[in-house]
C-alpha cells in the first residue's frame, strides 16, 4: 500500500465514486442508529419506497431518552415511549438488530459498539450523533451525520462526503498523575479553539497517546468534534488489538491473524505527510475544567477566569456572554467554585475505567451536604462489570446515586436534568447554554475523577489533593 | 410561508433577520428536550426556545419586524455542536431558506445542504454591515443570487462565497443525495467484495 495517513488509506479503500457535485461517495462499513435521529429517516425511506440496503451492517440501540431510574415499559414519558416503540418497529420491519433494554447489550451507542467489538480498525463508521468521532480511537474513520444522511446510509450504505485535511495532534511525554484523557482533550480544544479543527481530521499521535488505554483514547476522540474536527483517530496498535480480542464481533482463529495484519497495514506510515501538526507536552497539561459556555473555554485547575484583555479579540464576545451566563467574574479562581450537581457518565466518560477513577476518589469519603451526585454507567455491560467489582457499593456508601445505563443528563432528553440556575460538575462533553435540561443551568466540564472530587468537597477541586501519589 | 425547497435553487428572496453572536450551537437553535419527537413538523415554533424565553419577546425570532423573514444573517461557527438535523429543520420550518454567515460548523452545513438551504459566507466586516442594514431596514427586500454569488438589497450588494460542489448541487437540484448514491448500487456491491471485514476476514 502506498505511503499515507490512516485517513488517506481508509478513505481510498471506501471510495465508491465521485458524485456530480464533486463530493465523494463513501461506503459505510458500520451504521449505528438510535431512537432520536432515525425515525424521520425511516419515514423518508418509506415515502420513497426504499428498503435498507445492508441491515446486517446496521446496529441499533436506545440511549438518549431512556430513564435512568426505572426502565420499566411503558416509560412514564409517553413521548419517550413513542420513540422507543418507533425504533423497535423500524428495526423489526427492516431486520436490524436492536440492543434493547434488558438485552445485556444496551447502552450509549458509542459505548456499546466498541465493547461488542463492532467497531474495528480501518472501518468507516457513521451514526446520527456527532460523538461518532469516538470510534476513531480504533483507527476507524467515524462521522456524525444528520438525519437526511441517516436516510442516505440506510438506503445506499454510503454517504456523500468531502475529503478532509489531516492535522496531527502530537502529544509527547506522559500525562501526570491525576491528569486524564479528558484533561488532555479539554486542553487541546482550549489551545486550538472550538472551530480550530474545521476542515480537518485530527490524528492523535505521540508517546502520550500510545500510552493511553482504549477507553482513554475513546474519550479523546469523542471530543474531537468539540474542537470542530469532523473526526479524530488514533492509529491501531497492540493496545487496540488486545482490547478487541475475544469480543463478540471480533474475528477469531485464522481470521484474527488476517485481521491484525490488515489493521496494522492501515496505520499512518512513518514517512506520510500531514497537512498540519501541533505539538503538545503531556507533562505540562494540568487537570482542566471549563468555566464558560463552549468546550474551548477551559482552565488549568490553578488558573483564574480570564479577563477580556487576556483573550484574543475574536474570543471576547463569547467570553462576555459566558461571564453573564455562568455568573463567573474575571479573576475568579476556578478551584473553589461551588457546585450543586455532580454527574458521572455519558459517551465521553461513562466507561468502566472512568467509574473506577471516580470511585477511587469517592472511596471512604462522603458527598458534601446539599450536593446531588449520581453515576450513570454507559451501558448494561459497564454496569454489570462495575457491580461485579463493587464500584456501585463504593459510590452508594459515599452518597452517590447509582443509576441504570443511558445518556442521562449529558443532554437531558430524559428525566435527568438541572433545575433553574443549578451548576453542575459534569463528566460529559458539552457546556452549552441550556444543554443539561434547564434553560439557565450551568455546566463545568471535567474528568470523572474531578467530578468525584467536586462532589466530596462541594466545589471544584484539584483531584490531585485527594489521591495519594501513584503507586502504579 | 414559502414552500420547502424543491428542485434547482438559483435564488432566495425575501426579508432578512439578523442574529448576532459567535459559536451559536445546535442546543441553542433547538434545545434537546424538543428532540423528543418522531417527526420534524412541530419544530418551527420551538426554534431558539430557551434564548427566546430568556429574552422575553426581544429575541430576533420573536420580534414583529422580523416575522416572515427567509434569509438569516449570522456570525462565526454557526451551528456548532450536535449533528442533529433538527436544528436546520427548525429554522426551515420557521421560514428560513438561506443562511449568510462568517463560518459554519461542518455537520450543520451539510445538514442544511441536504435540505436545500444554502449557507454562504462573507467576510466578518461585511457580515456586520449586512446585519446593521437588516437592523435598520427590517422591511427591506433581499436577494441571494447563486448564479452571480451576490447578496443584494436596495442600493447595496455584497459578494458571497460557497464551495463549488455544494453550489453545483443546489443549482442543479441534486442537493438531495439519495438518488445519486443509489445510482451506484453495483459499485457499492463491488467495493464490498474488496473489504476484508465484510466477510469477517474469513477469506485470504
Amino acid at each position: 500500500m502506498s505511503s499515507g495517513t490512516l485517513y488517506d488509506k481508509v478513505w481510498d479503500l471506501h471510495r465508491v465514486a465521485e458524485l456530480p457535485g464533486g463530493s465523494i461517495q463513501l461506503f459505510v462499513g458500520l451504521h449505528l442508529i438510535h431512537e432520536v435521529t432515525s425515525p424521520q429517516a425511516f419515514s423518508a425511506l418509506k415515502d420513497k419506497g426504499l428498503s435498507v440496503r445492508c441491515p446486517e451492517r446496521t446496529v441499533a440501540t436506545v440511549d438518549h431518552i431512556v430513564p435512568t431510574t426505572s426502565q420499566e415499559r411503558p416509560f412514564a414519558d409517553p413521548l419517550a415511549e413513542e420513540m422507543l416503540s418507533t425504533l423497535e418497529r423500524n428495526c423489526q420491519e427492516h431486520g436490524i438488530p436492536l440492543n434493547n433494554i434488558g438485552s445485556g447489550r444496551q447502552g450509549i451507542v458509542h459505548v456499546i459498539a466498541p465493547e461488542l467489538g463492532l467497531t474495528q480498525p480501518g472501518m468507516t463508521v457513521a451514526c446520527g450523533d456527532s460523538h461518532t468521532s469516538t470510534h476513531g480511537a480504533f483507527g476507524a474513520i467515524a462521522f456524525g451525520i444528520g438525519t437526511s444522511q441517516v436516510r442516505d446510509v440506510l438506503a445506499s450504505q454510503s454517504l456523500a462526503m468531502n475529503k478532509l485535511k489531516v492535522r496531527r495532534i502530537q502529544v509527547n511525554g506522559l500525562l501526570s498523575d491525576g491528569v486524564s484523557a479528558k484533561d488532555l482533550i479539554l486542553h487541546v480544544i482550549r489551545r486550538l479553539g472550538v472551530k480550530g479543527g474545521v476542515g480537518y481530521a485530527y490524528e492523535f499521535a505521540g508517546s502520550a497517546i500510545e500510552a493511553l488505554s482504549m477507553e482513554e483514547r475513546m474519550t479523546l476522540c469523542n471530543m474531537a468534534i468539540e474542537g470542530g474536527a469532523r473526526c479524530g483517530y488514533v492509529n491501531p496498535d497492540q493496545v487496540t488489538f488486545d482490547y478487541l480480542k475475544g469480543r463478540p464481533y471480533a474475528p477469531t482463529g485464522d481470521a484474527w491473524t488476517r485481521a491484525v495484519a490488515w489493521w496494522s497495514s492501515l496505520a499512518t506510515d512513518a514517512d506520510a505527510t500531514v497537512d498540519d501538526e501541533v505539538v503538545f507536552d503531556a507533562a505540562a497539561i494540568p487537570p482542566t475544567v471549563t468555566w464558560g459556555i463552549t468546550p474551548g473555554q477551559g482552565l488549568g485547575i490553578d488558573e483564574t477566569v480570564p479577563s477580556l484583555d487576556q483573550l484574543d479579540a475574536g474570543e471576547r464576545p463569547i467570553a462576555e456572554e459566558a461571564y453573564r451566563y455562568m455568573d463567573l467574574q474575571p479573576g475568579t479562581a476556578i478551584a473553589g467554585v461551588p457546585v450543586d450537581v455532580c454527574f458521572i457518565g455519558s459517551c465521553t466518560n461513562g466507561r468502566l475505567s472512568d467509574l473506577r477513577a471516580a470511585a477511587d476518589v469517592a472511596r471512604g469519603r462522603q458527598v458534601a451536604a446539599g450536593i446531588k451526585a449520581f453515576v450513570v454507567p454507559g451501558s448494561e455491560q459497564v454496569a454489570k462489570a462495575a457491580e461485579a467489582e463493587g464500584l456501585d457499593a463504593v459510590f452508594r456508601a459515599a452518597g452517590f446515586e447509582w443509576r441504570e445505563p443511558g445518556c442521562s443528563m449529558c443532554l437531558a432528553m430524559n428525566p435527568d436534568r438541572l433545575e433553574g440556575r443549578q451548576i453542575s460538575a459534569s463528566s460529559s462533553n458539552r457546556n452549552f447554554k441550556g444543554r443539561q435540561g434547564s434553560a439557565s443551568g450551568r455546566t463545568l466540564l471535567m474528568s470523572p475523577a474531578m467530578v468525584a472530587a467536586a462532589a466530596v468537597n462541594g466545589h471544584v477541586t484539584d483531584v490531585r489533593t485527594l489521591i495519594s501519589p501513584s503507586a502504579s | 410561508m414559502a414552500l420547502f425547497p424543491t428542485g434547482p435553487i438559483e435564488q432566495v428572496s425575501g426579508t432578512a433577520i439578523a442574529l448576532p453572536g459567535e459559536d451559536i450551537d445546535t442546543d441553542r437553535i433547538i434545545p434537546a428536550r424538543f428532540l423528543k419527537c418522531v417527526s420534524f413538523e412541530a419544530l418551527g415554533d420551538q426554534v431558539f426556545a430557551d434564548d427566546r424565553l430568556e429574552l422575553s419577546g426581544e429575541h430576533p425570532f420573536d420580534q414583529a419586524r422580523y416575522q416572515g423573514a427567509s434569509i438569516l444573517v449570522v456570525n462565526g461557527n454557526f451551528g456548532c455542536g450536535s449533528s442533529r438535523e433538527h436544528a436546520p429543520q427548525a429554522l426551515m420550518r420557521w421560514g428560513i431558506r438561506a443562511v449568510i454567515g462568517v463560518s459554519f460548523a461542518e455537520i450543520f452545513y451539510g445538514n442544511c445542504l441536504a435540505l436545500g438551504i444554502p449557507c454562504v459566507v462573507a467576510a466578518p466586516d461585511q457580515i456586520k454591515a449586512i446585519q446593521a442594514k437588516v437592523d435598520r431596514e427590517p422591511d427591506g427586500s433581499w436577494q441571494l443570487d447563486l448564479a452571480t454569488l451576490q447578496l443584494t438589497s436596495s442600493e447595496s450588494s455584497w459578494p458571497v462565497t460557497i464551495e463549488a460542489g455544494p453550489l453545483d448541487m443546489l443549482r442543479s437540484g441534486r442537493w438531495d443525495a439519495t438518488s445519486q448514491l443509489l445510482d451506484h448500487g453495483p459499485q457499492v456491491a463491488a467495493l464490498m467484495k474488496t473489504l476484508p471485514y465484510i466477510n469477517r476476514f474469513t477469506a485470504d
